[in-house]
């Protein structure tokens, strides 16, 4: 019986069961551990991260070796950067409560029903994440632009923005929410509800103060996206809105004054320190031992009326949310001036149609694949290794050590890219011009994923079962395998396959890397959109489809892949 | 912030490197599939060349490999981004670069890249055949490779019965009736087409007089139903233009004059006649340029990769590459380019280095009258 399950749905439980599991947990006691355990990842962000952004701010703010004080502050107290900056923030918050408040019921029909095409829409609801902006621009355009289907003129206003940042970051709610809620044990609920508790008053007071964790881990993610949106702010939001990114791509790109950029990326950073402080300072009071499943458990089928209501209102929601753009960007695949046919399909594949193309659509499908099998690989290493030190230590340090693997996930990818070639240089081997640095950028932006799908399961773990398989005999590592690894399994690859998308995707992170001629399918998309033409125009909404097939696939391999006894979906 | 303090960073981070020895190597196995394409400039006698360009970079399979073959020599293609993107990392890299060439500083970002001392001279053999005008350097530390024109685009079938309006003549005609609302343009801020059209509009109309270009541009943004203005090219293009592969509903963008030779060659069936046509007034030229970057081991063999760029193999390959007009003359162009490109005969130019001086206070100046 865990503490959650025990001390009843008293607003109060959550923090006396913190404090419970603060005092009790073994492997807090096992400082040296710890610390082996974080040298990898540690070392990794510090050379690839904190390194490259310190060499470029340093170069940014004192290109003289002198910090010139009053520079930075009158860049920093002009009207725009605080107009800008204001903007970057409001505009973050409200696409971050927005997903949260429309993918939440989402989270709990896939966590606690059955139904036909679950799995394949679980895996779908993931590939929004990997489409190029420039794709879905196109799409938001078809849909809410001049020729609207629905007569809606939403194109270039702070709707369609938000609309578009609700389409990218549902999945991330989704399935870091759902994922955890699938493993919750459902009978706590039901206990409640047996007790007399309305369905609401048990969800409010049983199941939300479990999934506080994951929803306060989920919504970090997504505000760390959108407080540092790029593509859909240019490309969806139109010319006169523009976040701190915008202006540090702006001023580095376009006006290669690397001062401003460096102030305004460390206005970003100090904005992105703050809530990561208080995000772990939520985290330490919000963690509470829940009961998980570790049989199989498929769902409950649907029966009453208004559960059927329930599920269809959410699947309409999803529809219209996610699937429309991506129904969009099949339909301009397959048009032509007769109709409809594969003619682009077919084209992509034909050497001597090959359009404006210039790479063999196989050889970047290829890259793309080799390099998000690299980088999933190195994040469930190094995740793994972080996410138990975040998750068993829950001091101040480790604290830190989660804030500082995140951070990157919301560092000015222009920065980052600039960071690398001035300071990577330094090093023995010259990683600057090495496709190496690829899966590496990646990582970094992939592994926040990692380690926030599993450090809230890491860390609702009852250790007493831990300790009931030490009792029996069981060595340390024994009984994390026996008891850890089940639970841990699932989130660790839910954290892969999103590790996965982030890089079959390329996110915009190595968009301002120098780097190889090894065209990845976005890359692949954005040659073929660099020309007029409808045949080049076909051709890259073929490709895009198939990137979304490809990361469907891929997604519903990696959900397939089950830990001995997991549970979930 | 001094030197000292990034030694003592420096030292640090290699302590914390050195103190996990073997480990932080160890994901090295996920790594392996590329260790192979370790390219390096800096080593010397490996026989390596890397040329650092920006992403529209493009050329025919097999030319590069002519040049590799003939000198012996690997040419590693580095791609960073957008052309300023490009410049900046050169300027970053200055005194340990990635690269021996650049390839893609245009005219209006040439100013600051040899301000900033990238570049060593190399005269190219071949420059005899490139006209006078496309050398703005005399000094040979950047040589033209190739060219386009920035104009405005329409939409050919929006201009035909049973619309029976002319398709404008002049950048002054599209202030008023019957243009209104049918422009889309790109952000000059964010967008390196829509610099190209701002600058035109300055050469046009100046900064002084009784119509100035800002006169100009809120002329454009107050007749009804208005001014689009997308981020990029490809937003205007396919989002808001209505001619050839557009989706919009605008029936005039700024793009090239090369725009409908694409438009024939990436359809399916090649039309007889481009669906889209050229306004050949204001239009804005840019230059393309590459150079030895200062700094490389091997900088015969990059001026020799730079002479190999401006000879007929290389040029040849330009027009149907990278939809420019190849910067020597001599070079014979595609007869699909010939009958649907534009040439223009009189582009709207402006120095370099007033480009430079003046690009963020005319920037601001745009953002004011256009977007606030």
């Amino acid at each position: 019986m865990s503490a959650g399950w025990r001390s009843g749905p008293t607003p109060y439980s959550a923090e006396r069961a913190a404090s419970v599991a603060r005092s009790q947990s073994p492997l807090a006691r096992r400082g040296r551990l710890t610390l082996v355990l974080a040298a990898l990842p540690l070392a990794f962000v510090a050379l690839f991260f904190v390194f490259p952004l310190v060499s470029i701010l340093l170069e940014g703010l004192a290109p003289d070796g002198v910090f010139d004080l009053g520079a930075f502050v009158a860049t920093l107290t002009q009207p725009f950067v605080i107009e800008t900056a204001w903007f970057t923030l409001w505009q973050a918050v409200i696409s971050t409560l927005l997903t949260v408040v429309v993918a939440l019921p989402g989270a709990y029909l896939f966590a606690r029903y059955r139904f036909r095409g679950r799995r394949v829409l679980w895996a779908l609801t993931i590939v929004p994440f990997v489409l190029p902006t420039v794709v879905v621009g196109a799409a938001f355009l078809a849909l809410l632009g001049p020729r609207s289907p629905f007569g809606l003129r939403l194109e270039h206003t702070i709707w369609a923005i938000l609309l578009a940042h609700v389409f990218y970051n549902y999945a991330v709610v989704l399935r870091i929410v759902g994922g955890f809620w699938a493993q919750l044990d459902p009978r706590l609920e039901a206990a409640a509800r047996m007790l007399g508790a309305s369905r609401w008053a048990a969800f409010r007071h049983v199941t939300l103060p479990l999934l506080r964790p994951a929803i306060a881990s989920a919504a970090s993610i997504v505000f760390l996206f959108t407080f540092t949106s790029f593509g859909v702010i240019l490309l969806v939001g139109g010319p006169q809105y523009a976040t701190l990114e915008v202006e540090i791509y702006r001023q580095t790109a376009q006006l290669l004054d690397l001062r401003a950029a460096a102030t305004l990326a460390l206005v970003q950073l100090a904005a992105l320190c703050a809530l990561l402080l208080l995000y772990a300072r939520y985290q330490q009071s919000a963690a509470v031992r829940g009961r998980f499943l570790v049989g199989r458990w498929q769902g409950q089928p649907i029966r009453t009326i208004s559960e059927r209501l329930f599920v269809a209102l959410n699947l309409l929601l999803v529809a219209a949310v996610l699937g429309l753009p991506l129904l969009v960007m099949v339909e301009r695949s397959l048009a032509n001036d007769d109709g409809y046919s594969l003619a682009s399909y077919a084209s992509l594949f034909d050497e001597s149609a090959r359009g404006a193309l210039f790479v063999p659509p196989i050889e970047a499908i290829g890259n793309s694949l080799v390099f998000a099998a690299a980088t999933a690989t190195t994040c469930l290493i190094l995740g793994s290794l972080a996410a138990a030190v975040i998750a068993y230590r829950r001091d101040w340090l480790a604290h830190s050590f989660d804030a500082l693997l995140t951070l990157p996930l919301g560092t000015s990818a222009v920065i980052i890219g600039f960071g690398f070639l001035i300071s990577l240089g330094s090093l023995p081997i010259d990683l600057r011009v090495s496709p190496v640095l690829i899966p590496i950028a990646h990582t970094l932006v992939a592994l926040p994923f990692v380690i926030r799908a599993t450090t809230p399961v890491m860390r609702s773990v009852d250790h007493r079962l831990r300790e009931a398989a030490a009792v029996l005999g069981a060595s340390p590592s024994r009984a994390w395998r026996l008891v850890d690894l089940p639970i841990v399994g699932r989130a660790l690859l839910i954290g892969a396959g999103f590790a996965f998308a982030v890089l079959l995707g390329e996110f915009g992170a190595t968009l301002f890397i120098v780097r190889p001629d090894t065209p990845t399918m976005p890359v692949a998309i954005f040659r073929l959109l660099g020309q007029p033409g409808s045949l080049a125009f076909g051709q890259a909404m073929a490709m895009a489809t198939l990137l979304m097939l490809l990361t469907a696939a891929a997604v519903l391999v990696f959900d397939r892949v089950r830990t001995p006894g997991s549970a979930g979906l | 912030m001094t030197t000292r303090t990034r030694i003592a960073l420096l030292v640090g981070l290699s302590l914390v490197v050195g103190a996990c020895g073997g480990q932080a190597v160890s994901p090295a196995p996920t790594q392996a599939p590329s260790q192979t394409a370790l390219p390096s400039a800096t080593e010397a006698g490996d026989a390596r060349l890397v040329l650092m360009t920006h992403d529209s970079f493009a050329v025919s399979d097999g030319i590069l490999e002519a040049f590799e073959q003939e000198h012996g020599v690997d040419v590693e293609v580095l791609r960073g981004g957008d052309a300023g993107g490009v410049v900046n990392q050169a300027i970053l890299t200055r005194d340990n670069p990635v690269a021996d060439v650049l390839f893609g500083v245009d005219n209006t970002f040439l100013s600051r890249a040899l301000d900033e001392e990238i570049f060593v001279p190399h005269e190219a053999a071949g420059l005899d055949s490139v006209p006078a005008d496309l050398q703005l350097e005399a000094e040979h530390r950047v040589t033209p490779i190739d060219y386009g024109d920035v104009c405005l685009n329409y939409d050919r079938s929006a201009f035909e019965a049973p619309f029976d309006v002319a398709p404008p003549s002049a950048l002054e005609s599209l202030g008023g009736p019957p243009y209104n609302g049918k422009l889309v343009v790109e952000n000059p801020a964010t967008s390196s087409p829509g610099l190209a059209f701002m600058l035109a509009t300055i050469v046009r109309f100046g900064e002084s007089g009784d119509y100035t270009w800002i006169d100009y541009w809120r002329a454009l943004r107050e007749n009804v139903p208005g001014l689009v203005v997308t981020a990029g090219w490809e937003e205007a293009y396919y989002g808001s233009f209505s001619g050839g592969s557009g989706e919009g509903d605008r029936p005039i963008v700024v793009s090239y004059a090369t725009s409908p030779v694409a438009e024939v060659i990436f359809a399916d069936p090649q039309p007889e006649r481009a669906p889209t046509a050229v306004i050949d007034d204001g239009c804005f030229r840019q230059i393309e340029f590459a150079g030895v970057l200062a700094g490389t081991e091997s900088p015969e063999l990059a001026g020799e990769l730079i002479d190999f760029m401006l000879g007929d193999e290389f040029q040849a390959d330009i027009p149907l590459s990278m939809f420019v007009f190849p910067a020597n003359s001599t070079v014979e162009l595609p007869d699909v380019f010939v009958e649907h490109a534009a040439q223009v005969s009189e582009p709207l130019t402006m120095d370099p280095a007033m480009i430079a001086e003046n690009r963020e206070r005319w920037l601001e100046e745009w953002t004011d009258a256009v977007l606030r």
